[in-house]
């Protein structure tokens, strides 16, 4: 046995979102534990929530995650809708899914990007991005914001889409769709992220079931699970698509499940946008009697959980927010250990957590000897990737 | 105006740090440095390290754990270092006020120079309000 | 097994533990249970009838602590919810971490915010709150109050 050696990652990162600390034990430069505190960003919305209103609710729980600011007003409505028995008109419904769709392909695409960037493939990076601003004028088109779209409210939806707009963002999503083909085959030809990522990182299919993993994550190990097929909702089962499952559970497999997903969306998109039927967005409700709602809906990162108990009052006693990666994180106890210090960076990338915190790593031995600084981490990652590409005679 | 802020001045190195934030405005930090907005051609760079950085752009409400970490993040900046905050939450906490884990705004922690206001705001406001902080220290 | 089945399956097999059953709607069951038969409840439905585990939800309703524990039959969108009600001055219940990885997280967010204590918990240290959080004070409770004195709440209700 080797000397063992804690390397802290995070938990602030100059390129991430979310901060969070995990602690790698080495031994040589294999993984032998991972260890993670979170708590950098608890602001104790669950609190908030329940000073609010139904209505006023919408708003703090939009504010929960600037990516998903879509699927946690989703679910929230869904669980106040829950409570007790109504219907949607069916209008509403159809924005509901265009606009959850929108932003599936706008995190997709993020992570894609950040994934290439932690690879040391900046081109990736700077296309993938390129091609999300896109998609943010599609949104904008559509809800007049880039994100943080405010659309939605329980019974429906609070702003409508109007006809003038419909043209002018389906053009729009036309045309990117050849540059997406484009750049998915790029990756997944590519034979540095095959190298990469293949094999990298496995979350077996036990594992995945016993974590409970959600999203993606599970659906790269072979788990078919996906609350728009398992529980539909929207209007997801009346649109064609096809749900993408891979067998391998390595990172490679969660990269493809995650750009084959976009062009998925992209066809819900597409088939809602151009059959919007005529009617009501909103079947205002007056008051929400006493009882338990639950609301769950497919996130980009997998199911967000909403619980909502009302005891009659305009204000809900008690609202419980699952977001997905607090499912997912865990799984890293199952697939970062056994792996080399540079491809942690990938692995912890892979499940789409809010990310973060590579930077201010600090490596140092028992002793307190050795000391890397903040970006080395990232720079093993790249260094492998460019020792992958001399071999293959790329570079 | 000191010989140090008018050499800063030319190629501001930014630091990003995101004290409990939903990500929205870190992200819009980022897309101005990819190419439809591109700093970078301003000569402005995201630095690795505080200790390389001359701006610190801070997002976010402020909680308890990060608040710590900010205090002694600020501590290791080599001076003189502006502070930009950027977002509705850095501004004032917003919607956060009352929560039980964000107990005081962020310019009670550090001095803050400039603030960009906006839920989150666009890339073009970050952008302008590094060029305000830009004028208001040459003109100091 | 079908929807019926599995509900006529469960009221049976655990006939003396259920204290409550309330078949909500189509898609959602709420079984109250005794907290002592939660492990074998939670177990069956977990690993026999190949639930997912989504989350549970604690909720402090001023008389009891109450947790919910909410499993999706995927198959058959069915969400069977467990209900238990603890004492709330001691709040103790069982574990389900060591079998279950999945509600490792959940039952330490649960204790750090509402002070339920997890008997047989593999790890229980703090997840989401500061270090310098006093202990015994627990947000999520009805009758939280402000404890730090330097916190500004200037505007606002």
């Amino acid at each position: 046995m080797g000397k063992r050696t804690v390397v802290p990652i995070g938990p602030f990162h100059p390129l991430q979102e979310e901060p969070e600390f995990f602690t790698l034990t080495v031994e040589g430069e294999r993984v032998v534990d991972i260890d993670v505190r979170i708590g950098y960003n608890h602001r104790g919305i669950e609190k908030l929530s329940e000073r609010k209103n139904f209505d006023q609710s919408t708003f703090v729980i939009e504010r929960i995650c600037g990516i998903c600011s879509t699927s946690h007003p989703f679910a929230y409505t869904r669980a106040v809708e829950d409570v007790f028995p109504m219907e949607v008109p069916e209008r509403a419904k159809y924005i509901r899914t265009i606009i959850a769709e929108g932003e599936r392909i706008h995190s997709h695409l993020l992570w894609a990007g950040l994934a290439g960037h932690f690879l040391g493939y900046n081109t990736v990076f700077m296309w993938v991005w390129k091609l999300r601003e896109e998609i943010l004028d599609v949104m904008e088109i559509l809800s007049g914001n880039r994100n943080n779209y405010a659309m939605f409210k329980p019974g429906g939806v609070r702003r409508d889409i109007q006809e003038e707009d419909i043209g002018p963002a389906l053009a729009k999503i036309e045309s990117i769709l050849p540059t997406m083909d484009m750049l998915i085959a790029a990756i997944k030809d590519d034979p540095v992220i095959h190298a990469r990522t293949k094999g990298v990182g496995v979350l077996s299919e036990e594992a995945a079931i016993n974590f409970s993993a959600l999203g993606p994550t599970s659906r790269a190990s072979g788990v078919s699970r996906d609350v728009r097929v398992d529980s539909p909702y929207g209007v997801y089962d009346r649109v064609d698509w096809d749900m993408i499952v891979t067998e391998n559970g390595d990172v490679y497999d969660k990269v493809v499940v995650r750009m084959l997903e976009t062009i998925e969306s992209a066809r819900i998109m597409v088939q809602c946008l151009s059959n919007l039927p005529p009617g009501e967005i909103d079947a205002n409700i007056e008051s929400v009697p006493p009882g338990d709602g639950i609301g769950h809906i497919e996130a980009p990162r997998g199911e967000t959980f909403h619980f909502v108990r009302s005891d009659g009052t305009n204000r809900p006693v008690r609202h419980k927010v699952r977001a997905p990666t607090f499912m997912n994180l865990p799984t890293f106890k199952s697939t970062v250990v056994g792996e080399t210090v540079s491809d942690a960076t990938i692995i912890l990338a892979a499940i789409d957590p809010c990310y973060c915190c590579t930077e201010r790593v600090a490596v140092r031995d028992d002793k307190g000897k050795k000391i890397y600084s903040g970006t080395d981490l990232v720079e093993l990652s790249r260094k492998k990737t460019e020792r992958i590409m001399s071999r293959m005679g790329i570079r | 105006m000191s010989i140090k802020l008018k050499a800063l001045l030319k190629s501001p190195w930014v630091f990003h740090f995101s004290t409990g934030s939903c990500n929205n405005c870190d992200i819009e930090i980022l897309d101005c440095l990819t190419p439809r907005f591109d700093i970078e051609r301003f000569g402005m760079l995201l630095a690795g390290s505080i200790k390389h950085a001359d701006v610190l752009l801070v997002t976010g409400s402020c909680n308890r754990m990060s608040a710590d970490r900010l205090r002694k993040l600020y501590d290791q900046v080599p001076k003189p270092c502006l502070v930009v905050a950027i977002g509705e939450c850095s501004m004032s906490r917003g919607m956060f006020i009352h929560s039980y884990n964000c107990p005081v705004p962020l310019d009670h922690i550090v001095p803050v120079d400039v603030y960009i206001p906006g839920c989150p705001p666009k890339p073009e406001a970050i952008i302008a309000g590094v060029v305000k902080l830009i004028e208001k220290v040459r003109s100091s | 097994m079908n929807r019926e089945e599995i509900l006529q399956d469960l009221r049976s097999r655990f006939a003396g533990d259920i204290l409550d059953f309330q078949d909500k709607s189509p898609k959602r069951v709420f079984v109250e249970i005794r907290p002592e038969a939660l492990k074998q409840v939670a177990r069956h439905v977990f690993f026999d009838l190949k639930a997912r585990f989504n989350i549970a939800s604690g909720i402090d309703t001023r008389r009891a602590i109450e947790i919910l524990y909410h499993f999706t039959i995927e198959d058959i969108n069915l969400m069977i919810n467990l209900r238990v009600k603890l004492d709330r001055d001691h709040p103790v219940i069982e574990s389900l971490a060591p079998w279950i990885e999945a509600t490792n997280w959940i039952e330490r967010e649960i204790s750090e915010l509402l002070g339920v204590e997890f008997k047989g918990h593999p790890d229980m240290r703090r997840l989401l709150l500061a270090d310098n959080w006093p202990e015994g004070v627990y947000p999520l409770r009805q009758d939280y109050e402000e404890w730090d004195e330097t916190a500004i709440r200037d505007r606002g209700v």
